[in-house]
């Protein structure tokens, strides 16, 4: 589904990407760690394109992201993605927030983006907020509209960015409990996260990175059930991590 | 398009713009000085939450900013030989408007630099027993003033703009060395393009300087 | 100086056939034409070169900062004799164009320098992310600008934007010196006329407070009108 071959990407002259490889399958849940600094957020970018990279390519369902012939509109309207300040549309309604881009984007009518954008807010739990507006909504209310404006576009893959990490603890695990679900259904998911217990409970392989590399890349299992075959790096992390 | 420059030489611009350009500058420094500490004055009325210090500034602040400058300009050149006797030249007279008038404006820079530092450092002054007096002067002004400095040499540079205003009353300002020239060799077109280009270059350099300027400011935060 | 008053003044015949009190408020129309016709100018001119200023292209962002650049820093009164005398005799077309047009053109792109610099701060005090929000769910470019940035970018400006429109009013007082028939040519005019200056400048004074005002009310009423619930942009 997403073949990440040998990226690397420089902002000026400070590296802030060094040869990364890795492919997520379809189905597959794929949770990308590290500390701060180490680039995960700049990865997760430059999937869609968001941010450009200088060396190597990424192809997405087939599509290489370098391509000049590549429609990138197109391209991001099958990929979702999920910001780590929710970035949903003040001036616009919840609805609107849900229909915009599927009737500019996939050029739905007003009544069919109306009813897949509010299928996928009852999916999140929200249908009683429709008419408010984001500035009316908690962080989490917030997020979790902003991953039904995602679901509302029909995405072959979700991309998630520090998903939760702007919340306040009590609101993180409601939207948790919206990632786990959707998860559950086979959704192909590739999620950045300091949220460890998450990342046990539902991903099939964990990506560490440091320093812009990618140190790990190994299954969620031998992630967590033995510690002690990673690298120094990372069980470092993982020990930081999991005291708490 | 014809454009004949040929009359411009360095004999005509020491007889004609030369003259202007010294007032005009002159005028931008005084006023710009006077405007500052009338404007900072102004500003610490407001904020002193005393009304009978409040109100009169308030007033005086916000009725300037309401009229255009030229009216300004003409009311104190009808009023000022009225009210004081004092027959005054045109010059003169812009030299006084100006200062009042840009007090207005600079007293909301330095209203908005004076808010700008933390409370925290007022109670800090109270702390080890200094005076209100003190306490502005010694902590909050110099921080403020600092603050604003980009600021204020913007409004400056509007000020230096707004000195050309003074055609009005026929002051003999930069602008109007232009004028003279113009009429005095036929020649609108060209001296007046020459008008633009000198303000242009002064002002850009200016706001260059004053970018720069603020860069610095930034760094040293 | 009198000390009498002479508001009779007004009523009396300028000797082409009206009052003084009907010229003052032809002068105030003109006044109020040329302010907000220049306005829409500004406003039209000024949000193009601001949002130019923000676009990806370098080109394109050189051409927004130098037209900013270059009305900002000549004066109103040059800019106001370059458009009277150079622009007709530079581009002979435009000799007919009768004054109003030339100063409407000259306040217009005066104010749309400072309009550009506005539009362009309000769109950079929007979060980054919205950029990327808007272009994540497939919009493109202009459509992220069209949808997303804009709209909220426009409710950051309209402050400013007031405290440009009263500006504009106060800065038609500069056609003066291409004699058009305005507020401040009619304190001139008629003040040298009947000799009461002061009544014609108190009176002229006080339409400039009124139209200042009225501008202030009509924009603070936008503002209401446009807030985002939810939202406390403003007060």
């Amino acid at each position: 589904m997403i073949d990440i071959k040998n990226i690397s990407k420089w902002y000026g002259s400070f590296q802030v990407l060094t040869d990364c490889t890795t492919t997520i399958k379809k189905g597959e849940v794929v949770v990308v760690c590290g500390p701060s600094g180490s680039g995960k957020s700049t990865l997760i970018k430059t999937v869609n394109a968001l941010e450009p990279i200088q060396k190597g390519d990424i192809v997405v369902d087939g599509i290489s992201i370098s391509d000049v012939k590549t429609n990138l509109p197109k391209l991001r309207s099958r990929v979702g993605m999920v910001f780590q300040h929710f970035e949903l549309f003040p001036h616009l309604s919840v609805t609107e927030n849900l229909t915009l881009a599927q009737i500019k984007v996939l050029g739905r009518n007003t009544e069919e983006a109306k009813t897949r954008g509010l299928k996928m807010l009852d999916r999140v739990g929200l249908i009683a907020h429709k008419d408010k507006y984001p500035g009316q909504l908690s962080g989490g209310q917030q997020q979790r509209v902003a991953i039904a404006r995602a679901l509302s576009m029909d995405p072959i893959v979700m991309l998630f960015d520090e998903p939760t990490s702007a919340l306040d603890p009590e609101m993180v695990g409601e939207v948790l409990d919206v990632m786990v679900k959707l998860a559950q259904e086979g959704m192909t998911m590739m999620v950045v996260t300091h949220e460890m217990g998450f990342a046990k409970k539902v991903s099939n392989r964990v990506i560490f990175m440091d320093a812009g590399k990618i140190v790990e890349d190994c299954t969620s299992d031998e992630f967590f059930g033995d510690p002690e075959a990673r690298s120094p790096r990372a069980k470092e992390f993982l020990s930081k991590i999991l005291q708490h | 398009m014809n454009l004949d420059f040929s009359f411009v030489n360095w004999g005509v611009v020491s007889s004609f713009i030369a003259k202007g350009f010294f007032y005009s500058i002159q005028l931008t420094l005084v006023a710009m000085v006077g405007g500052i500490v009338v404007g900072t004055l102004l500003a610490l009325m407001r904020l002193s939450g005393k009304k009978w210090l409040v109100m009169p500034a308030a007033f005086y602040v916000n009725t300037l900013r309401s009229i255009p400058l030229v009216m300004v300009i003409l009311w104190f050149f009808l009023l000022i030989p009225l009210l004081t006797g004092i027959r005054m030249g045109a010059e003169a007279s812009a030299i006084i408007t100006f200062t009042v008038f840009e007090a207005a404006y600079y007293s909301e820079i330095m209203r908005a630099g004076i808010q700008s530092v933390p409370k925290g450092q007022v109670y800090a002054g109270y702390a080890v027993g200094m005076t209100y007096p003190q306490c502005m002067q010694l902590v909050v002004l110099p921080q403020a003033f600092r603050n604003m400095l980009p600021v204020l040499l913007t409004q400056t540079i509007i000020l230096f703009q707004d000195t050309s205003l003074v055609y009005a009353i026929g002051a003999y300002d930069l602008f109007h060395g232009f004028d003279t020239v113009a009429k005095n060799f036929g020649r609108p077109v060209e001296s007046y393009l020459l008008a633009a280009a000198v303000y242009f270059v002064m002002c850009f350099s200016l706001s260059m300087l004053v970018r720069q300027l603020q860069k610095r400011i930034q760094i040293i935060r | 100086m009198g000390s009498t008053w002479d508001w009779q003044i007004f009523l009396q015949d300028t000797g082409g056939g009206q009052s003084y009190l009907q010229w003052m408020l032809s002068a105030w129309g003109w006044t109020l034409s040329v302010a907000l016709l220049g306005l829409i100018v500004a406003l039209l001119v000024g949000a193009l070169m601001g949002i130019l200023r923000t676009v990806p292209s370098k080109g394109l962002q050189f051409l927004g900062n130098a037209w900013t650049e270059l009305f900002r820093n000549v004066p109103l009164l040059v800019q106001i004799f370059l458009w009277y005398h150079v622009i007709p005799t530079l581009f002979l077309s435009l000799r007919a164009i009768p004054s109003f047009v030339l100063v409407v053109f000259a306040l217009g792109f005066f104010t749309s320098a400072r309009i550009a610099e506005q539009v362009k701060a309000g769109i950079n005090a929007l979060p980054k992310g919205q950029r990327y929000a808007g272009l994540a769910m497939g919009l493109t470019l202009p459509q992220t600008y069209r949808y997303v940035i804009l709209p909220m970018a426009f409710r950051i400006v309209i402050p400013p934007i007031t405290s440009e429109s009263m500006n504009i009013i106060k800065n038609s007082s500069v056609a003066f010196a291409v004699s058009i028939a305005e507020l401040t040519m009619f304190a001139m005019q008629a003040g040298e006329e009947t000799s009461r200056p002061i009544e014609m400048y108190l009176a002229v004074t006080v339409l400039y407070f009124v139209s200042a005002f009225a501008i202030n009310r009509i924009a603070a009423l936008i503002e209401r009108k446009l807030q985002v619930p939810g939202m406390g942009v403003g007060k």
